[in-house]
């Protein structure tokens, strides 16, 4: 507090009270908006997803009941998920796409995960069903459209995914995500937000 | 402007009231005795038409909340059961639906008479800028306002706003998750948004008494934007004369209001939302309300990336900053001349500004790759990977000759037979109109103040009001372009 003046070590000044009184003022300050803080964070924290709401992040999904050129969507956390059963054609549609001129480039097989034996089910895909441009759903072969690539079309403002669940065509910035998920056995799979 | 006080209390009553809680002669001064200039037209008409909005909207909605339930199992239901089953509860939910347009379209009239008419000017920045806040507070307000139906444009509009909030880098997602309360839109979101939705108005209401504040500090603008001189000459007292001018002006809003609640409740809302919220299929066109369509316009109009920045971020903040650029809109236009009356180029150039953003309006509700006009017939073209690799296209007349070049190609071509269209975009009047939007803010408005010449104005009020009524008046010297005077 010295800088304030220099009778303030003597503290018997005319202005000793002052600088006394800054001190004061700011330390009592600072406290407060401590406490402020304090109880601040936990108004804050309160708004963040609850812990049954963070315990359903996962789920388990049977894969033998999706019929072949066909899909099931599944709600985890409230967030879609497309789990598409791809028919021989799609497949090779999917692989002729590695070598197409692509927004968000990534190989076919990169977008599968292994099975418990290391080999990949290339029938299967699955993808996040949230457009990553505004996060519409996009629409599939359940729907009865596909858009331009065989994959899924969303109706929002027209981005077309390929049958590897690529973007192709349209606003959208990226592919579908590929969640979080892995082969509990060759039927089962175990998605996680 | 408010002068001394006038106000002599009467009764005994009154006069032990005023030197304790003197809120009779706040009223007073402030709704009885208020000078105001005396040239106001009816674009100054709505500060009473908004309070009426509010005092509805909250009403209806206190009464809407003891009947509904913030529960996505049972928030569209509940709806229903307001329509259906409750005792005019079809009528309360019309009012408060339509309300909320109503609010918008009696909000945006008097937005774009302060900007004619330069109201924003110095010294009622504070006031044009608390104005701006109120307006911000209203779009939260309805925008969790319309999820609570839970409708399917409800549930995939506040996707598609949510979504736009997570889009802002660093700090976007974590906002989203705080707003949603969750992975996705769901029971804790709906929850929140109830709860914020039943609170803002009343913020609204304070910040209304702020603005209300703020504009008896200097006083009522006026169509010519000169400032009071005399305010015996150029003010008449609030009450009569603006009491009755206001209380007409309500009537004739209501009249239209009450046309749309009993005859055209659904006009103004999507049907989709007569459709109960279903987080795995999307709605074809998702569009927000009509008062909300002009910024999903500029939203939609960038397509494209400029240099590392994606289109969408870009789009994302060109959306946020056509309504924030409102806020230091006082310091953008550098016209010492308040009223666009007297600049006669400015006036052509406001008038663009409202084509403009109506026009975005309508691009806002159109699909952005739909045509406006066609350039040509609709054709055919035939798409297919030539020998060389390379994608190519060709465009035919007729159907016959496509077919024969389809058949002549070899397999692997995979050649394939579409509509070719050529035309005029949606998506290109957006593009167009939303640089309008920003060019008149940063370019427009700042450029004109400097090189306009404005007309000459009135030498005062009074002056311009007995011109006005044929009565002979001193008008303003010739010189009078040179820029007016601060009061
Ligand atoms: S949200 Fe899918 S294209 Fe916009």
């Amino acid at each position: 507090m010295s800088e304030h003046g220099s009778n303030a070590t003597t503290a018997n000044g005319a202005h000793a009270g002052e600088t006394r009184r800054d001190f004061i003022h700011i330390a009592a300050a600072t406290v407060a908006a401590g406490g402020v803080a304090a109880v601040a964070w936990p108004f804050i924290q309160q708004l963040a997803p609850a812990a049954d709401t963070r315990a359903l992040s996962s789920s388990e999904v049977d894969i033998s009941k999706v019929p072949e050129g066909g899909e099931i969507r599944v709600l985890i956390g409230g967030m879609p998920f497309f789990i598409r059963h791809r028919t021989a054609a799609e497949i090779a549609s999917a692989k002729a796409g590695d070598t197409a001129q692509l927004r968000d480039p990534a190989t076919d097989a990169s977008r599968l995960r292994p099975k418990k034996d290391g080999t990949l089910n290339p029938p299967i895909l699955i993808t996040s069903g949230t457009c990553t441009h505004l996060g519409c759903v996009p629409v599939g072969p359940s729907q009865g459209t596909v858009g331009e690539f065989g994959g899924w079309y969303c109706p929002c403002h027209g981005s077309h995914y390929d049958t590897s669940g690529r973007i192709r065509k349209g606003p959208a910035p990226s592919n579908l995500p590929i969640p979080t998920y892995e082969y509990v056995s060759d039927t089962l799979v175990k998605i996680s937000l | 402007m408010s002068g001394p006080s006038t106000y002599e209390p009467k009764t005994g009553f009154t006069k032990w009231l005023d030197t304790r809680l003197p809120i009779v002669r706040l009223a007073y001064d402030s709704f009885i005795d208020f000078p105001t200039p005396k040239n106001l037209n009816y674009w100054w008409t709505f500060g009473g038409i908004l309070a009426v909005c509010l005092v509805i909207q909250i009403v209806t909605g206190i009464v809407l909340a003891m009947h509904y339930i913030a529960s996505t199992k049972d928030a569209f239901a509940s709806v229903e059961r307001i329509m259906r089953d409750i005792d005019y509860g079809w009528l309360i939910r019309n009012i408060h639906a339509t309300g909320a347009s109503m609010f918008f379209l009696a909000v945006y009239i008097p937005m774009f008479r302060g900007m004619y008419y330069g109201s924003y000017k110095q010294p009622r920045e504070m006031l044009w800028i608390l104005g701006v806040v109120i307006y911000g507070l209203m779009m939260a307000t309805a925008f969790m306002g319309y999820v609570l139906p839970w409708g399917q444009m409800s549930f995939h509009g506040s996707a598609v706003i949510t979504n736009l909030i997570g889009a802002i880098p660093l700090v976007g997602p974590t906002i989203k998750t705080y707003l949603m309360g969750g992975p996705a839109i769901g029971d804790a979101t709906l929850n929140r948004f109830f709860s914020l939705h039943y609170l803002l108005p009343f913020v609204i209401a304070g910040v209304v008494i702020l603005h209300i504040w703020a504009l008896h500090v200097p006083g009522n603008g006026n169509p010519t934007g000169v400032s009071v001189k005399d305010a015996k000459k150029d003010t008449v007292p609030f009450h009569p004369y603006y009491t009755v001018k206001d209380g007409f002006a309500i009537v004739v809003f209501l009249i239209v209001f009450a046309a749309f609640v009993f005859y055209f409740p659904n006009a103004l809302g999507h049907a989709d939302n007569s459709i109960e919220a279903n987080p795995l299929q999307t709605p074809a066109h998702i569009v927000p309300e009509w008062y909300l369509l002009p910024f999903y316009a500029i939203l939609r109009a960038i397509t494209f990336d400029i240099g590392p920045i994606p289109a969408k971020l870009i789009g994302v903040a060109l959306m946020f900053g056509s309504i924030l650029i409102l806020f230091v809109l006082p310091w953008l236009d550098t016209s010492k001349v308040r009223s666009m009356r007297y600049r006669p180029f400015a006036r052509q150039m406001f008038l663009g500004f409202v084509i403009a953003s109506i026009g975005l309006g309508f691009c806002g509700a159109n699909d952005p790759d739909t045509l406006i006009f066609k350039f040509r017939e609709d054709k055919l073209s035939l798409n297919y990977t030539a020998t060389t690799g390379a994608t190519t296209s060709e465009i035919f007349d007729d159907f016959a000759a496509a077919q024969a070049k389809l058949q002549s190609l070899p397999p692997t071509a995979g050649g394939a037979i579409e509509i070719s269209k050529s035309g005029f975009k949606w998506l290109w009047l957006s593009q167009i109109l939303s640089a309008y939007y920003f060019l008149y803010f940063l370019v427009i408005l700042p450029v004109l103040g400097v090189i306009e010449k404005p007309k000459p104005r009135p030498a005062s009020i009074a002056d311009s009001v007995r011109k006005k009524h044929g009565s002979k008046a001193k008008t303003a010297p010739a010189g009078a372009a040179a820029p007016q005077a601060a009061e």
